[in-house]
């Protein structure tokens, strides 16, 4: 089949590979329809994410159709259409019977090497390094879905791929990002990031109730994305300073909630950004955390900094002292995405969440190489990428 | 990644393992499996010196009530199942058991064991007997986590360091960290005893096969943000 696979930095590549078989009782093999690039695969293709191997298959925001199960997956029959999350959970153990999926215990086969830097293992992810389990992921024609008797969704006909793919990753993640701020009546809301997570969370925030969202980037076509579809207030913060714009638009108290939908690789044009480079370049810290350092300054005493934005590493810098001084309240990681699955198809069936939306390109696996290079410089307006094999 | 390759990947091999555990100061987990019960001063292998052996502890909570633990457990012909360094056990009667266990260079180690104390749904202790190749013992003790959480599994093998030949040859490649495979085994266990199966990413797709080396795949793992 044909497959998109990781080569180093900056230098993936269409390749025929082997097709995926089924490996375990509860494994399926799913025919990719419809399948996107996320900001986290970014992450990969900028190589900040350790443990990647050359010929790794990436992708892991997917859906299509069952072509063939194990025999332990009684649910799901040949044909039928449904969403993967990327998180793989295996539903039996202590986390995923706690509806916290992201952390399964059991799902990633190289969870040594994870134990070995944070101390214990979240869950496998699709095509996301070998140490998040070396699962091959969906930007390919056909894929392997173990406990696929747990993660996947059925999608009833009527609805069209676009309208439901980003179930797989991005729509729950912005769902939790906004429902992790603990969004009260009244409160404003800050999100750093104006990529697809940080444009579906304006809409998830207005959905739990916010007063007003303001959000935040430099690109100019993802702000007027931000002020038309999301009806929020933006700020450039390349033109202006964050906090102090922050500070004005709240009456100097601060927004309530503040949300990182950035990540790791930060852009800023402060000193403290400049200086995070120069350290990623030499190892003293491994992430770039400017947007959360602003979060964290800007945060109302008391508010909730919510981060769906992915870090990996050694964080420089953090201004613990304020957020511990002001009683923030923080709350972050992978998305638990099984959780949101059915809630948020009936909001999209329903006609409250719109996610296809924020689609700016269409292209066909074959193009996924140039895709990435738009995508990463968020040249043509992109914001979000989805690709058909 | 095939088997092989994991562990190649890891710079560990594994003889044994845990209950294929290799050896073990037999003594020390035949004191703490019988308490005082023990005789001071009296080795039952007599070839290992006191003192002298490896010893690991490794600890894992399980979703599964004690007593389903432990009968598998109990039926030692499964538990190659997880240890993967097991090629099988034989369950000879009486409490005792043949053990054979994949050492370097293609070979295999083999000895008998005897289970030395056996408390249903609790606890197994057993040893290798007289003669063993390699002196080792081992016990999994279950007990149940508070509120629900499952059963926390406890396992403890120890060994003595092989003599001989052989003996230098999987010491050299025991030496990493042969405590790693236990924890392996434990947790393969778990998944086992959770899931029903053993989750692997073996037989994936994958680019331009790339060949990996024993440090390999940590290297390009750790090569920084280029
Ligand atoms: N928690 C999860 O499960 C989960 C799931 C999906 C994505 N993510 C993460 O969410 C983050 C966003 O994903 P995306 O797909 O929207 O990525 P993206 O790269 O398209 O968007 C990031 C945006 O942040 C902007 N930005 C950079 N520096 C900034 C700064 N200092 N202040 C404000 N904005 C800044 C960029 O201009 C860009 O528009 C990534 O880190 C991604 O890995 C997490
Ligand atoms: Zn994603
Ligand atoms: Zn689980």
């Amino acid at each position: 089949m044909r497959a998109l696979c990781w080569y180093g930095k900056d230098d993936v590549r269409v390749d025929t590979v082997p097709d995926p078989e089924i490996v375990n009782p509860r494994d399926a093999i799913v025919k990719i329809t419809s399948t996107a690039i996320c900001g986290s695969d970014l992450h990969l293709y900028d190589g900040y994410i350790p443990t990647m191997q050359k010929g790794d298959v990436l992708g892991h925001e997917f859906m299509g159709e069952i072509v063939e199960t194990g025999r332990g997956v009684t649910n799901l029959k040949k044909g039928e259409r449904v969403v993967v999350p990327f998180t793989i959970s295996c539903g039996n153990c202590f986390f995923c019977q706690k509806e916290l999926w992201s952390l399964c215990d059991n799902s990633n086969p190289n969870a040594w090497m994870v134990e070995k830097l944070y101390g214990a293992s979240p869950s496998g992810l699709f095509g996301y390094s070998h140490m998040m389990g070396g699962y091959a992921g969906g930007q390919a024609e056909y894929v392997r879905v173990p406990f696929a008797d747990v993660g996947p969704i059925k999608i009833p006909d009527g609805l069209a791929d676009e309208q439901v793919l980003f179930l797989s990753d991005i729509l729950p993640t912005a769902y939790q990002a906004a429902e992790n701020g603990d969004i009260q009546p009244g409160d404003t809301v800050a999100i750093w990031g104006g990529g697809p997570v940080g444009q579906l969370t304006i809409k998830c925030a207005y959905l739990l109730g916010a007063e007003r969202v303001i959000a935040i980037d430099q690109v100019p076509e993802r702000l007027a994305m931000a002020r038309n579809q999301g009806k929020a207030e933006t700020i450039d913060f390349s033109q202006e300073d964050v906090i102090d714009r922050l500070k004005e638009l709240t009456g100097g108290r601060g927004p309530d909630v503040c949300i990182d939908a950035v990540g790791l690789e930060a852009h800023g044009m402060a000193p403290d950004a400049i200086l995070d480079r120069a350290k990623a370049a030499l190892f003293l810290a491994t992430d770039r955390p400017h947007a959360l350092r602003e979060a964290i300054q800007a945060c109302r005493k008391g508010g909730v900094v919510s981060i769906p934005g992915v870090y990996g590493g050694l964080l420089d810098k953090v201004p613990f002292g304020a957020a511990f001084n002001k009683g923030l309240t923080f709350k972050m990681g992978q998305t638990h995405v099984q959780r949101y699955l059915q809630p948020l198809l009936e909001k999209i069936q329903g006609g409250e969440l719109d996610a296809a939306s924020i689609i700016t390109h269409r292209l066909s696996l074959d193009e996924a190489p140039d895709a990435y290079k738009t995508f990463k410089a968020r040249k043509d307006g992109c914001v979000k990428v989805v690709l058909k094999p | 990644m095939t088997e092989e390759q994991k562990s190649a990947a890891r710079g560990t091999i594994g003889v044994a393992l845990a209950g294929g555990a290799l050896g073990l100061t037999a003594y020390g987990v035949y004191r703490q499996v019988r308490g005082q019960k023990a005789e001071e001063g009296h080795s039952p292998v007599a070839s290992v010196e006191h003192g002298e052996g490896n010893k690991f502890i490794r600890l894992v909570t399980i979703n599964k009530p004690a007593a389903e633990l432990y009968r598998y457990w109990h039926d030692f012909t499964n538990l190659p199942r997880f240890m993967h360094h097991l090629e099988s056990v034989e369950i000879l009667g009486e409490g005792r058991s043949h053990w054979k266990a994949k050492a370097p260079l293609g070979q295999s180690v083999e000895w008998d064991a005897t289970i030395i104390n056996d408390v249903e749904n609790e606890l197994i202790a057993w040893q290798s007997e007289e003669g063993a190749q390699i002196a080792n013992a081992g016990s999994v003790r279950f007990t149940p986590a508070p509120a629900g959480r499952g059963t926390e599994v406890k396992v403890t093998i120890s060994y003595a360091p092989p003599a001989g030949q052989i003996g230098v040859a999987i010491a050299k490649t025991l030496g990493e960290e042969p405590s790693r495979q236990v924890a392996d085994d434990l947790r393969r266990f778990k998944q086992l005893m959770e899931t029903g199966e053993l989750p692997t990413n073996d037989r994936q797709p994958q680019g331009s096969s790339p060949l990996l080396t024993p440090t390999g795949l940590l290297a390009e793992a750790t090569s920084e943000p280029k």
